[in-house]
């Protein structure tokens, strides 16, 4: 008997007895669910956070310097305040950072501060917006894409007009279905005329990113969010990603003569990248990403378990037709290799269906809550193998007693 | 008669089994030839080792000493995987209880040892179906056993017990379950097989069934009592 025999079998078998099938790999099924899930959301969330999340606040192959590291996960009081004795950074640390590079790129200016009040001249207000101070460049490094209007060029950010581009959440409820174009908003009584607005960023982990209204770091836009003359962070985008480090060296060097930093004192600025901000994220999902598929594993097994049992009584029930089979010419080999086809597409037909409730489940939880999934082929991949390998494993004790059987026994059998 | 043609030929054959703490002698040592076209009922009392005797010629199980050559090949030492080969390619069964799978076609269950003996699939269909018209089942062949009589289903399993051309047919009781009118049809069936060339070794308890072989070997208490044979087997 050849091996597409023995599949044909395997399936026909599996036909007749659906729902006995079907409960008999309840155990696999669940067990690559939850797999498919949890890792769909891991995956989300490592999707989110590397590609829209990264790029969103620091952009790609972009140097961010900064006061303090914009993420830091240490928690220890004196290096707090240590922080906070360290010098503000300048608009004109900006321009002798970018006469400081050896490599080509752009270098932006950014400060922000939150929770301001927007109103427009029909008298309709917003609470709660980020305003955003940047110089004409931070678009490009940033990616900030405009869906309406346009943004505002380096002439008019050198010369501080009051021009504002908003964010998509901020435009909508600022003006409705109005067109936001021309019309005027007022930032602490100063008025900006509205000439962007900016692409839906969407939400992370329930906060929109799209509630804020960005202007001319040389308009009023720049005192409402920092000191005069001072900058909350000095953006540089290198052309090429090789020369991040390079890069990276320039600005620091720059920055400790201007500073005056003696060799053996520390850096009293943070230099912050994409990757390097994330390094604790990537860990926490790699820890995930071993401790869950080991907690499936012992699913998997008991999964195993139980379709080796039923397997045991399928075997017993079919005593008499492998007696029939034995006796025109099945050979122990053509036996074994029916019950353990059986098995195995019996398991990983299982793995299948929780791949599929795995992937429903995986959007319904991106549907009702603020958690992003992305689908991971590799993981689905995983499952199958996973799941067909636990059939072969629980197959192979069953398949062993079946093809053992004594052809004059199992005839008699009934 | 010479070696070359017989069909079965056994030395000495011995069968015990362990049961329990006792020894069962089922087999004793038969000496038994029967040659090419040769129409054989093995008869004999319940316990007198005709089930053991057809068990071993059948290939279904090993002698405990003693030889057995079938067509010419020495079988009582071979493993289980030979044997298997054996029973796919030289032996048909016919059982009493017909011995059919109940969720499988007619023609499936006439296919099944080609499947066993790695026939194509195209092939085997085409096989299946002609040996099932042989048996008066061309309209049959999508039934599965449940909905055929019992003529009918014991008619599939000669289909399937020729579908290789076996050297020997081997029917075991293959009346036992069946009433008279469909008895009679089905050793009407026996009958032509044996005028067409087919050796058969016929395993009965009932006079009249044995009545259709040219020749009686009754087994007693494991030994061969007697081996009657007939100038003219008494077709019906």
């Amino acid at each position: 008997m050849n091996a597409r025999e023995g599949l044909r079998l395997a399936f026909g078998q599996i036909r007749a007895q659906k729902l006995k099938s079907f409960f008999s790999v309840v155990g696999v099924i669940i067990g690559v669910m939850f797999l498919i899930t949890v890792v769909s959301v891991i995956e989300g969330m490592n999707k989110y956070i590397e590609e829209d999340f990264a790029n969103a606040v620091f952009g790609i192959n972009t140097l961010t310097l900064r006061r303090t590291p914009s993420i830091d996960v240490n928690s220890n009081p004196d290096i707090w305040r240590a922080y906070q004795r360290r010098p503000r950074l300048r608009v004109a640390d900006a321009d002798a950072v970018r006469r400081g590079l050896t490599v080509d790129a752009r270098v932006g200016l950014l400060s922000s501060s939150g929770g301001a009040r927007l109103s427009a001249s029909d008298g309709t207000e917003i609470e709660n917006v980020e305003l955003v101070a940047v110089s004409a460049e931070m678009f490009r490094i940033r990616n900030l894409k405009i869906v309406d209007g346009r943004i505002f060029t380096p002439p008019e950010d050198r010369a501080g007009l009051p021009v504002m581009v908003l964010g998509s959440e901020a435009a909508e409820k600022l003006f409705g279905i109005l067109d936001p174009i021309g019309r005027t908003v007022r930032v602490n009584r100063v008025p900006f005329q509205v000439i962007g607005v900016l692409e839906k960023r969407g939400s992370l982990f329930g906060i929109s990113m799209d509630n804020y209204a960005v202007a001319p770091i040389r308009s009023a836009m720049g005192r409402f969010t920092a000191p005069h003359g001072m900058v909350d962070e000095i953006a540089v985008r290198v052309e090429d990603a090789r020369d991040m480090t390079r890069a990276q060296y320039d600005i620091e060097e720059t920055m400790r003569v201007r500073r005056g930093l003696r060799p053996a004192e520390e850096n009293n600025f943070a230099i912050d990248t994409a990757e390097a901000s994330l390094s604790f994220w990537t860990r926490i999902s790699r820890i995930l990403l071993v401790a869950f598929p080991a907690l499936v594993a012992i699913a998997l097994v008991v999964g195993g378990i139980v379709i080796m049992n039923i397997m045991l009584v399928s075997v017993a029930e079919r005593t008499h037709e492998i007696g029939v089979r034995k006796a025109v010419g099945a050979r122990r080999s053509d036996i074994h290799m029916q019950v353990l086809f059986e098995s195995t597409i019996l398991s990983g037909l299982g793995a299948a269906i929780g791949i599929g409730i795995g992937v429903a489940l995986a959007q319904l939880v991106r549907a009702i809550s603020p958690l992003p999934a992305a689908i991971a082929p590799v993981w689905m991949i995983t499952s199958v193998v996973m799941g067909m390998g636990v059939g072969v494993l629980a197959g192979l004790y069953p398949a062993a007693r079946a093809a053992q059987l004594d052809p004059v026994v199992a005839l008699r059998a009934e | 008669m010479s070696e070359k043609t017989a069909i079965i030929r056994t030395e000495n054959l011995v069968k015990d089994y362990q049961l329990g703490a006792e020894t069962v002698h089922a087999l004793r040592g038969v000496n038994l030839v029967v040659d090419r076209n040769e129409y054989v009922a093995i008869m004999g009392p319940s316990g007198s080792g005709k089930s053991t005797f057809m068990n071993l010629i059948g290939c279904l199980d090993t002698p405990s000493g003693g030889e057995y050559w079938l067509n010419g090949q020495p079988v009582s030492k071979l493993s289980d995987n030979e044997l298997a080969h054996i029973r796919n390619r030289e032996i048909g069964f016919v059982f009493q209880t017909f011995n059919l799978l109940p969720r499988a076609t007619a023609l499936h269950n006439v296919e099944l040892p080609l499947i066993y003996g790695g026939v194509p699939a195209r092939e085997r269909r085409r096989r299946s179906a002609e040996m099932l018209e042989r048996v008066g089942l061309g309209d049959r062949m999508e039934h599965r056993p449940s909905e055929l009589s019992g003529g009918q289903r014991q008619r599939v399993a000669i289909a399937r017990a020729l579908i290789n051309n076996p050297a020997l047919l081997l029917a075991d009781e293959p009346t036992g379950n069946l009433d008279s009118q469909t008895s009679a049809e089905i050793m009407a069936v026996f009958d032509q097989l044996y005028r067409d060339g087919q050796t058969i070794v016929l395993v009965t308890h009932e006079h009249d069934i044995a009545q259709h072989a040219h020749r009686t070997v009754t087994l007693r208490d494991g030994v061969i009592g007697s081996d009657v044979r007939r100038q003219e087997p008494a077709l019906v």
